[in-house]
């Protein structure tokens, strides 16, 4: 992966330790850890919009707090724009927070109650001191709720968070990550609380938002549908490791990963003549705390065989830009 | 005659602001072994429809119009107790939210022989054999019954629920939005699961959702909802290839694929409306791209368009 991203993940691994009881602790000394991250490496361009896609657990959220060192890495290394940042203090992330922004999932969660719009709008601004003077202040949040279309923002500015409705509140998270003007925006399911009928509003806003800036956009989801309309290139994640890695096209079309295949085997269509779901395939996501040896999808998976059981798959480029980690490609494919 | 038939059912919550006009001139069908899926945004009105029927209201909440025609008898007067003998026998549901649906501190075979003794005369052992085959019916290992919710999965908790909804052998479950907390395979396991029930058991059933792709899946019939109003109905199949009502057009265009062309979504401008003070006549008016004055003015009535069992309520046709 020698294309340099804005941002790189390189090895990256995040493992939480278990919190035991006193007794257990005595018993057994080996410690467990849970493996949310284990071990990925990536890169996000510069402009482009990224999906991380997996079941719940599968360590998505884990890996877009890790890329903005919300969490830190247990090893690994995060690069942004060249510069390694996985190591740095609260205090020299100060400056990089500015360009670096996260969406989070419920907007009824994120925004405190007891602020008004203004102040969360104006609140990135006021910490990393942008704005001369409350005038300027002003005249930038007036302008990026213009951006979001929360129109007139005079009106808005004065109204708390409950006075809103989800998809009011969710322009609010992101002209707060937008305010700043971010050269890096991670947005981690921001349409997932939000009625069917105004999520496409939301997505096509931050589209906007990202392409204006030409900013990098990484996007989680448990959605592959929605990824498949937001993003560039998707990254599938499984039990912490990412299994596939490509261009949206490739990823929907023509994935090779069983987990990749099963994954979009189970979206549903809405096409009352075609019913798709016939070949489901069984079980749920192991638990990342005792994750099985070898391929980690290999209990659930349709053409496991001996080797799965023993030997991690690599991911490897098996064409341009299509990244694919199984025995049963291991080799890139000849065109 | 259809197992299940409402006629203009209204229901209404008293609030300290006035009365919320959750559903309002509801009627549909549910014939034998059929699905419908009831679709719509939150807040329009389909989880009132489904405690409706079950008469399961919150206080506060009052059916004001209408009837509810299970099984050739009226539900609407019957009494508490006549209704407890409907409940589970006749219709049963399975809630949302199948993580917290389950109490925590029993073992999950005990809550379904619980649910059996209430509403049959059988004995603990024979009871908690038939729970066996019920979770063996969902999939799940018989042996599971000792096990604790918490031992479950999330997947298996919804299946124990489905398996206790069908407890005592019920015409018609209602499901409201089963699977939506599940990841996606484990989603499209119950979906395939549900399918399988109802043709082998030759079950009724409503689902509740509000995606209409999950509907596709397993459903006949769909209504569509909004803001407490059925704007359209039909099967499935004319609905999907001719769209009528603007909000169908429009949640289906909310909707993205995984086949077919990579297209822009649209949405659907403005947001649902405030059920205190719902928009006079028809209640998609203000938010819809060819409103008409008559729209602001008269409701318009479900009435039957285009080819096949389809039907609108909309001035356009």
């Amino acid at each position: 992966m020698e294309e340099p991203g804005v941002i790189v993940a390189e090895g990256l691994k995040k493992y939480f330790s278990l919190k035991r009881g006193f007794f257990e602790t005595l018993v057994s000394k080996k410690d467990l850890f849970v493996k949310a991250v284990d071990d990925i490496s990536f890169f996000v361009k510069k402009g482009e919009v990224l999906g991380l896609v997996g079941e719940s657990g599968s360590g998505k959220t884990t890996t877009g707090r890790l890329l903005l060192r919300l969490a830190d890495p247990t090893a690994g290394k995060i690069l942004y724009r060249g510069k390694d940042i996985s190591h740095l203090s609260a205090r020299e992330l100060k400056p990089l927070r500015r360009e670096m922004q996260i969406i989070f999932q419920d907007p009824f969660e994120s925004l405190d109650p007891r602020m008004l719009i203004k102040e969360i709008v104006a609140e990135p601004l006021r910490i990393q001191r942008v704005a001369k003077n409350e005038q300027e202040l002003t005249e930038r949040v007036k302008q990026i709720l213009r951006e979001v279309e929360l129109v007139p923002p005079e009106e808005f500015m004065l109204r708390f968070p409950h006075e809103l409705s989800g998809g009011q509140r969710q322009r609010v998270a992101v002209a707060r990550a937008f305010v700043l003007d971010p050269q890096f925006v991670v947005a981690d399911e921001p349409v997932s609380m939000l009625d069917v009928s105004i999520r496409a509003e939301i997505l096509n806003l931050m589209l906007t938002l990202v392409q204006r800036r030409g900013a990098s956009f990484l996007y989680i989801t448990h959605d592959l549908a929605l990824a498949r309309h937001m993003c560039d290139r998707i990254a599938v994640m499984y039990l912490g490791k990412i299994v596939e890695l490509g261009e949206t096209g490739l990823i929907i079309n023509q994935p090779l990963h069983p987990y990749t295949k099963a994954l979009i085997a189970a979206v549903p269509v809405p096409d009352p003549t075609h019913r798709r779901i016939g070949d489901v395939i069984s079980g749920e996501i192991p638990s990342p705390v005792n994750p099985p040896p070898g391929c980690t999808f290999h209990t659930r998976c349709p053409f496991a065989h001996s080797r799965c059981v023993n030997e991690v798959p690599p991911l490897i480029e098996v064409e341009k830009d299509h990244w694919v980690s199984c025995h049963l490609v291991d080799r890139p494919l000849t065109s | 005659m259809p197992v299940l038939q409402l006629d203009g059912l209204t229901t209404n919550y008293r609030t300290v602001r006035g009365w919320v006009k959750a559903a309002e001139d509801v009627s549909f069908e549910v014939e034998k072994g059929e699905a419908l899926g009831l679709v719509g945004e939150s807040g329009c009105g389909k989880t009132t429809v489904a405690l409706s029927i079950l008469k399961i209201l919150p206080s506060g909440a009052r059916i004001r119009h209408g009837k509810i025609i299970f099984d050739g008898r009226d539900l609407v007067p019957l009494s508490d107790s006549e209704m407890r003998k409907i409940r589970w026998k006749g219709i049963s549901i399975v809630f949302q939210g199948a993580m917290n649906a389950l109490n925590p501190v029993f073992k999950v075979g005990d809550q379904i022989v619980e649910a059996i003794r209430l509403h049959e005369d059988v004995s603990k052992g024979d009871a908690m054999r038939r729970a066996e085959s019920l979770l063996e019916l969902v999939g799940v290992e018989p042996s599971r019954v000792n096990n604790y919710p918490h031992e479950f999965s999330g997947g298996m908790r919804q299946r124990a629920l489905i398996a206790m909804a069908l407890a005592s052998n019920p015409q018609l479950l209602i499901a409201d939005e089963p699977g939506t907390a599940l990841d996606v395979i484990v989603q499209a396991q119950v979906l395939k699961l549900m399918r399988s029930l109802k043709e082998k058991l030759g079950l009724s059933m409503i689902m509740i959702s509000h995606d209409l792709s999950i509907v596709a899946e397993v459903c006949e019939k769909v209504a569509i909802m909004y803001a407490g109003h059925l704007v359209e109905y039909g099967s499935i199949e004319a609905i999907f290839k001719e769209p009528l009502h603007p909000y169908t057009q429009g949640l289906l265009g909310a909707f993205p694929g995984i086949k077919g062309e990579r297209r822009k979504l649209t949405s659907i401008p403005g947001q649902p409306p405030d059920l205190l003070a719902p928009p006079a006549a028809c209640r998609f008016h203000p938010r819809c791209p060819y409103v008409m004055d008559i729209c602001k003015k008269e409701k318009p009535l479900l009435e039957k368009a285009g080819s096949g069992d389809h039907y609108v309520a909309c001035y356009l046709y």
